[in-house]
């Protein structure tokens, strides 16, 4: 390890990190290079030993394991545990590592099998349910969005490094949007997941009159009930909630409770009828 | 005695997704060169039946984290041809504004990040942080230039957030539009810096004859819509994708591979600008002759100074669309949406190549099939059948593992793949 850059003039020890991904779009190791303004000073405060995406070099010795994706093959299984095994500290980078992400509305299909045969017909590809990190091994740290805020990054990074508590948002991203004075997206007639989502996005969709997918999951006082009977004061479509609340797996129990009582009798999902 | 080689590279290095070459040469001559893809599926098709269209956008975005808004622009279009829905001139000039900055962005970083340290010797572009700084330097304010520009108009620069079915959610302000033109029009010098440096790598002089696929440009150099059109002599109108595309699946890759007139294709920047050459605007035109680019252009190789021409073509055409969007008033945003049943099809150029979108809906517009053809799918057989021409030239002229291992590495990594995305 060097010992360069320091802190209130006691030196900071950069810790070896090394990236990883595993069933994604690799979106949020790419925002990682994003930021191009401070890119250089963030990479000084660590030491890149694994990143297959921009470097040759590999080592299996680091401190601080970034995973992104989530698990949806064997094979994947067993490298999600040998990363594990070897990192200190393992840190699951964006929305489909945290919570299974865009990849696990295929598990809402009654079928398994129908989404592979739907896209490969009769061809072999071995494929599981997609999972978030934390149903196969212990994760440590959660950088939660799709994407994830460089921004939150850096600041998270830099605490993780100096040895300083970590603080994510407990309240909604409706404090950030209203903090901003933001058009409220239920009266444009749009729902928006910003009264029940984790904040720390700086209400990023919102920001730009797209109302919230709930991509970084509940606040920790998330009231559903609550949200259900907004959208309907507003006229909002049930099925356009549902749409949002089940996007990135963070909200899996609402989705699936409203996906059965909007597809009683027999509780079928949609892409089974076929 | 006889003796046999084995080069395996498990992982590539410095591209997006999971993909392994192996090479093997017995007594000097080639015996099997492969190009695997492992990557894992995740059914983007699957996913989609039994949404409505509205999620299609924001859904297939997320198929690729490089070139998102290119798929979130195909998917749109695709379900505004479906729905019989025309824009405003402003929102299409916008789209294409928004779709050059994304080609810019993504062009510089393949070149700049990913291609740059195999011709300066270095396992990755840190290290030339210390002894390249002011190319360094300059990558990442071209590149910070065209992921502000994305923001501007997108919202965001990766999984944008304004663009929707019928236009954007809200337009920039005219002021940071004229701006931004600006600012595009300092980095044209900056890009000829650029020049200056690429024009010192050595292009490895490797040429396998192929067909070129990719949109026919109708007075402008395409991107978005319009007829397909092969080097071959194939054209075919955009409905008729599935003729181009001919998708099949292979035992030795988790992605579809495709074919046209001959074993395989290639698409991607050498494919547009082969394709295109006269549309292009007169710096890149002047700059793909200096490189001594020219059609048809068969060196895979080549599409690094194909991907640097366009980043000229994208900022001086952008310069233009600048000018044309403040020239005139804009209307609302944002058009109301009236679904339909039908079939809506989406070709559009991302920085890889041509993409294509195509979804089925029902009466209230909720998808009964969806269809995505990736162009590192497309690319995949004709990387395959390059790997074999060159490894054979390689064990023919005698030279070393490592030499040839770090010359088919260079090769996938010249069509700039993305993986994840063919696998989608």
């Amino acid at each position: 390890m060097t010992t360069e850059p320091s802190y209130l003039g006691v030196p900071v020890v950069r810790p070896r990190v090394a990236f990883f991904e595993l069933t994604s779009c690799e979106g949020c190791q790419l925002q990682l290079l994003n930021n191009e303004a401070n890119l250089l000073d963030f990479l000084a405060l660590i030491e890149p030993v694994n990143f297959r995406e921009a470097m040759d070099e590999k080592s299996d010795e680091y401190d601080i394991a970034f995973v992104e994706g989530s698990v949806t093959r064997s094979d994947e299984v067993e490298r999600l545990k040998k990363i594990r095994s070897r990192a200190k500290i393992l840190v699951a980078l964006g929305s489909c590592a945290c919570f299974g992400g865009v990849n696990q509305l295929k598990n809402r299909f009654v079928d398994p099998d129908w989404a592979r045969r739907q896209v490969y017909g009769d061809f072999p590809i071995e494929t599981g349910p997609a999972l978030p990190l934390e149903a196969v091994v212990p994760v440590d740290l959660r950088i939660y969005g799709c994407p994830i805020k460089k921004e939150e990054v850096e600041r998270l990074v830099t605490d993780l490094v100096l040895g300083k508590s970590l603080e994510v948002p407990k309240y909604p991203v409706c404090v950030e949007c209203k903090a901003r004075h933001h058009l409220c997206l239920f009266e444009l007639g749009e729902v928006c997941l910003g009264p029940v989502t984790r904040a720390g996005c700086e209400a990023w969709c919102p920001a730009n009159r797209m109302g919230c997918w709930g991509c970084r999951g509940p606040a920790e006082a998330a009231n559903l009930v609550e949200l259900a009977e907004v959208a309907k004061r507003f006229g909002v479509a049930e099925e356009s909630l549902l749409d949002r609340l089940e996007c990135f797996g963070g909200f899996a129990g609402a989705a699936t409770e409203l996906r059965q009582r909007l597809h009683d009798p027999g509780s079928v999902a949609e892409g089974d009828k076929t | 005695m006889s003796s046999t080689r084995k080069i395996a590279v498990n992982h590539l290095t410095r591209v997006e997704g999971h993909g392994n070459i192996s090479i093997k040469i017995k007594d000097g001559h080639l015996e099997e060169a492969r190009w695997e893809v492992v990557e894992t599926p995740r059914f983007f098709e699957a996913i989609l039946v039994g949404k409505k269209w509205e999620n299609a956008p924001w859904l297939c975005g997320r198929i690729c984290g490089i070139c998102s808004i290119g798929h979130t622009l195909a998917s749109i279009r695709a379900v505004e041809r479906a729905f019989g829905l025309a824009v405003t001139p402003e929102v299409d000039k916008f789209r294409l504004l928004l779709k050059h900055m994304e080609t810019m962005q993504s062009h510089i970083l393949h070149l700049c990040f990913l291609v740059a340290p195999d011709f300066l010797g270095t396992g990755s572009v840190f290290p030339l942080i210390g002894s390249h700084p002011d190319t360094v330097k300059l990558a990442a304010r071209l590149k910070m230039l065209a992921n502000q520009a994305c923001e501007l108009i997108g919202g965001r620069s990766l999984h944008p957030t304004r663009t929707v079915v019928g236009g954007f959610t809200m337009f920039p302000e005219r002021a940071e539009l004229a701006a931004l033109k600006v600012k595009l029009a300092a980095a044209l010098p900056e890009l000829d810096g650029l020049a200056g440096l690429i024009a010192t790598f050595a292009i490895p002089d490797f040429s396998r004859e192929t067909e070129f696929v990719s949109l026919k440009g109708e007075g402008r150099y395409p991107f978005i819509g319009g007829a397909l059109v092969s080097t071959d002599g194939v054209v075919r109108a955009e409905d008729d994708y599935l003729a181009m595309s001919n998708e099949y699946c292979v035992e030795q890759s988790t992605s579809k591979w495709s074919q046209l007139s001959r074993p395989s294709f290639a698409v991607g920047a050498l494919a547009r600008l082969n394709n295109n050459y006269q549309l292009l605007t007169p710096g890149a035109r002047a700059l793909a002759e200096r490189f001594g680019l020219a059609p048809v252009n068969h060196n895979p190789f080549m599409n690094n100074v194909a991907q640097l021409v366009e980043c000229v073509q994208v900022v001086e055409d952008s310069l233009l669309l600048i000018d044309e969007l403040l020239a005139a008033p804009w209307g609302k945003p944002r058009q109301e949406v009236t679904p339909r049943a039908g079939r809506g099809v989406a070709a559009v150029e991302v920085p890889r190549g041509i993409l294509y979108h195509c979804y089925e809906f029902d009466g209230e517009g909720r998808i009964t099939k969806a269809d995505c053809v990736i162009p590192t799918s497309q690319n995949h057989a004709n990387i395959q059948h390059d790997l074999v021409a060159l490894a054979e030239e390689m064990a023919a002229a005698g030279k070393s593992d490592a030499e040839i291992e770090k010359l088919a590495e260079m090769l996938v990594r010249a069509y700039d793949p993305c993986i994840s995305c063919s696998v989608h």
